[in-house]
């Protein structure tokens, strides 16, 4: 094995981050060098905790190094295990307590309007993240990480799902592809992953597999408590076997759809209008569907054109999408405000749901509104908008104890 | 001579000296506690007869016009910070001074900037003895670290006005930089190739200073008009090439910001501001030109627009935004303190309902009232906030000087004061035990809001109630403090040496803190 190594990030715009190196020596004891913008208010916490990372991995002699531009301490903690492993041969993790507010699962059919990407090895965009409150977070080992900073990450997304506070947000990862994504698991299935992404996915074969790893580590580990799969469809191939990787496995609870891949891989590129998309799209809509899964849209890359995104999440929503990714913070208000029913909309499904409700206490087999009779299917779609106007604040929840419509 | 002595307890329970550069000074004594008497400080008597009668004024440099003034060591030379980190006069003064083998001159800028790293070598070697004015970057890292030959003294724009106009601080020589000038000394700063809009920061030293000096880049024929600064002051007028870079002398921060985060907290203020009742028709605010702060603006801007009703005045700091809001109906007038963009600038220029203002006009100790506390809500930032809402705005957690207190402190009599920060900084807890420096009260500082909650102080007790319903995340500044040491852990206090190497005035002249010396490395 090498004697030194590197892990982390520095420089004049990183924050809330730090560059380790470490050297291993024969018997000079440890030497540890901080240099930290903190350092007048933790240097010797810092201090304290680098001397308990190198105990715990039992390195005695070791020259480290910690250039720090604020990191908190889980980011420090990956940082240095990231460096230790380039070293030493160890399947001993250092680990603080999961954080109370992150002791959480969540539901197969919770609302999935927005799900926010975060680079694995970018700590300072994850830090507020939760708190613009999207339906979930997705700290990213894929594409959002450099191929040589892929092993590093693995650290800081485990260290982030047990000590970063989400906010009751869903915990959710993206791993690498199928089969080399199957290592990433070993770093977050233990560790209160509530959701995983699998991206360019193309086969039930796929999600088997991942299926069989997650099983093997949480029987390794004795863990329980539903870990939910949602396979990205990023090519031809994938929206044609779209059907099949719905229905491969009970814990898949959507399928999303990747444009900037399944474009490229079409020969054609990407435009605001769709056309190229509209296919698959609709296939992959109509695959989960059938499925009674949800279906999840790309994500919309121009930040910063909210009249251009409103326009693609009423495409979205009209296509029968139930949510999208998003790659900025500012982008959520838009998406859950456009997935969320409009005023005639729900306006509509109360008078439905009142109708059911009183045909129900009448004892009625048939629900009308006025002249019209109402079909099973419409009143589960009036439920459905009533829910989902609760649940993006534009219905009171004690709607129907309010004055009468 | 010690450059600081006698310390003693103030009523904000800080140690602080009672004597330094040469003088005795009184401790802070509690808001509104401090009544000097007596008469108002005054200029010598002036005779019109000793001036040209054709009205010119002009000698051909600085250097010049320092020695018809009558320099001499131990003086102190006053300056204005309308151009920002684009002045170029100041460093030229003191290239004048040490030319002339002047020594222990005081600098009392309104502020200083980067750009004046340039005077560190005549601190070092004698030409300045110590600087009394705000002390940005390089200037505050030379003092922090007990550099200096006198003590800092750092006042607010108010403070500084009461300070000249009672007689605590005398000026030798006023240079004042002109945009725009006649040769009678008439100068304003709404024209001319470094238009700076006003010159507000220069008032109190062109009527109080024993002799004034305007230098320009732009002299017109007689009048100058409008005057900000009248000629009646002016002994000497010199022209130079230029007296600022444009570039430069518009401000970096005068953009909305693209954080998230920030976007966040400014919109949680605009929510607070709205449900606490304050945004309604005729109020009226101040936000600075920070990027959150703009930002609250234009949530306020959007407001008013829904709801078919317009602000009374914006005290600014006015750019593009609050212009576009006076020129869209949004407001009757811009009350300005300095413009930080062009378009600040013209309408300053153009508009009469955008109103020049100066220290003496928006917040005197010495008035005979104060605007700033007319003003209905304040935006105001801080390095840090402690447990009873007391502010520090110039010192950092590790106790380097690095920022001046502005407008700051005088702003905080408004009738509700917020500060939108951020509950830590990478690692960095803003929300504290207590602050390294105390800068403003807590007693006046009542919204602390931050990403992760708002804390209202509990002596205020209708803006409690006002909003307990609102389904803002009102919590606890206790609440607060804990959540940022669940996240960074708990800070130690800076480990500072004993040396005082500045002191903190108050709005009245007191002294309300003094900054330690930072240990060396």
């Amino acid at each position: 094995m090498e004697s030194i190594a590197f892990a982390g990030n520095k420089g004049d715009r990183v924050r809330s981050d730090c560059f380790i190196t470490l050297e291993l020596t024969d018997n000079s004891g440890l030497d540890i060098q901080l240099k930290s913008k903190v350092k007048a208010m933790f240097g010797k916490d810092i201090l304290k905790l680098a001397e308990d990372i190198l105990n715990y991995f039992e390195i005695k002699n070791a020259i480290l190094k910690i250039e720090d531009s604020g990191a908190l301490p889980f980011v420090m903690a990956a940082r240095m295990e990231a460096a230790i492993k380039q070293l030493v041969d160890t399947k001993k993790e250092y680990l603080f307590d999961i954080i109370e507010d992150n002791k959480f699962t969540t539901l197969k059919d919770r609302f999935r309007f927005s799900r926010l990407y975060l680079p694995g090895n970018t700590p300072s965009l994850m830090i507020n993240a939760g708190l613009h409150k999207p339906n979930g977070l997705i700290l990213d080992l894929e594409d959002a990480v450099a191929v040589d900073k892929k092993q590093e990450a693995r650290f800081v997304v485990r260290n982030a799902l047990r000590n970063l506070n989400f906010y009751g947000t869903e915990k959710m990862v993206r791993i690498n592809q199928v089969p080399k994504g199957l290592d990433d698991l070993d770093y977050i299935v233990p560790h209160g992953v509530n959701l995983i992404l699998v991206p360019k996915c193309e086969s039930a074969e796929q999600i088997r597999q991942v299926n069989e790893r997650i099983n093997l580590i949480r029987s390794e580990n004795n863990i329980s408590g539903d870990i939910w799969l949602m396979p990205i469809i990023e090519s031809a191939l994938g929206v044609i076997k779209s059907f099949e990787i719905a229905t491969s496995a009970p814990n898949i609870v959507s399928l999303a759809i990747g444009l900037e891949d399944y474009t490229a891989d079409l020969g054609t590129r990407r435009t605001n209008e769709g056309t190229e998309s509209f296919f698959a799209r609709s296939q992959v809509v109509n695959s989960c569907k059938a499925a009674g899964i949800q279906a999840i849209d790309s994500v919309f890359s121009d930040v910063s054109d909210m009249e251009a995104l409103k326009q693609n999440v009423l495409t979205s929503k009209l296509l029968g999408f139930d949510g999208m990714g998003c790659i900025h913070p500012r982008q959520i208000a838009v998406i859950h405000e456009n997935f969320a029913p409009d005023e005639a909309e729900i306006t509509k499904a109360k008078k439905i749901v009142l109708a059911f409700k009183d045909a129900t206490a009448k004892g009625l087999g048939v629900v009308s509104l006025g002249t019209k009779m109402i079909d099973p299917p419409v009143v589960k779609r009036a439920e459905r908008t009533v829910m989902l106007a609760i649940n993006t604040g534009k219905l009171n929840e004690n709607w129907m104890e309010g004055p009468a419509i | 001579m010690k450059k600081y002595d006698k310390l003693v307890t103030n009523a904000a329970g800080r140690v602080v000296p009672e004597f330094f550069n040469g003088k005795e000074h009184t401790p802070y004594l509690g808001v509104g506690k401090y009544r000097p008497t007596g008469r108002k400080y005054a200029p010598p008597i002036a005779t019109c007869a000793d001036y040209p009668n054709d009205g010119n004024k002009t000698v051909p440099s600085i250097k010049d016009a320092l020695i018809k003034a009558d320099i001499k060591d131990g003086m102190t030379i006053s300056s204005h910070h309308h151009f920002r980190n684009g002045d170029l006069i100041a460093n030229q003064v003191f290239d004048a001074a040490h030319e002339l083998g002047i020594k222990d001159l005081m600098w009392f800028p309104s502020a200083s900037f980067p750009c004046h790293e340039h005077l560190i070598k005549y601190l070092d070697d004698g030409t300045i003895h110590h600087i009394e004015g705000s002390m940005n970057g390089p200037l505050g890292k030379y003092a922090s670290e007990g550099k200096m030959s006198g003590l800092g003294v750092l006042r607010s724009h108010g403070g500084r006005y009461q300070a000249v106009q009672d007689g605590d601080v005398h000026i030798d020589i006023a240079v004042i930089a002109a945009p725009t000038a006649d040769a009678f000394g008439n100068a304003t700063g709404d024209r001319g190739p470094a238009a700076c809009g006003l010159l507000g920061f220069a008032l109190a030293d062109s009527q109080y200073a024993d002799k004034v000096i305007v230098v320009t880049d732009n002299l017109v024929p007689f009048p100058c008009y409008p005057w900000q600064i009248h000629g009646n002051y002016v002994d000497y007028v010199v022209v130079v090439d230029q007296v600022g870079i444009p570039e430069k002398i518009i401000s970096g921060t005068t953009q909305i910001t693209k954080s998230p985060d920030r976007l966040l907290i400014a919109e949680l203020t605009a929510q607070f501001c709205d449900a606490a009742g304050i945004v309604r028709d005729g109020f009226s605010y101040q936000a600075g030109a920070g990027g959150t702060a703009l930002s609250i603006g234009i949530y306020f801007a959007e407001m008013l627009k829904k709801r078919n009703i317009k602000a009374r005045f914006i005290r600014a700091g006015s750019n593009l935004y609050p212009v576009k809001m006076l020129e869209d109906g949004l407001v009757d007038y811009i009350l300005d303190g300095q413009t930080f963009d062009l378009e600040g600038v013209r309408s300053m220029r153009e508009n009469p309902n955008h109103v020049n203002t100066s220290p003496f006009t928006s917040y005197n100790y010495h008035g005979k009232g104060n605007f700033a506390s007319l003003v209905d809500v304040v935006i105001l930032g801080a390095t840090e906030v402690d447990l009873g809402f007391n502010a520090n705005v110039v010192t950092h957690s590790d106790g380097y000087l690095l920022h001046g207190i502005g407008g700051w402190q005088n702003c905080l009599f408004s009738k509700c004061t917020i500060m939108p920060i951020p509950l830590f900084r990478d690692r960095m807890p803003v929300v504290i035990d207590e602050v390294t420096t105390l800068c403003g009260p807590g007693e006046l500082i009542d919204v602390i809001v931050t990403e992760r909650g708002i804390a209202i102080n509990p002596l205020r007790e209708d803006l409690i109630d006002k909003t307990k319903n609102s389904g803002l995340p009102i919590k606890t500044i206790e609440q607060l403090k804990d959540e940022a040491e669940a996240i960074c852990g708990k800070p130690s206090k800076p480990e500072l040496d004993d040396e005082v190497i500045a002191a903190i005035k108050w709005v009245d002249g007191t002294v309300i803190d003094a900054v330690k010396k930072v240990p060396g490395k």
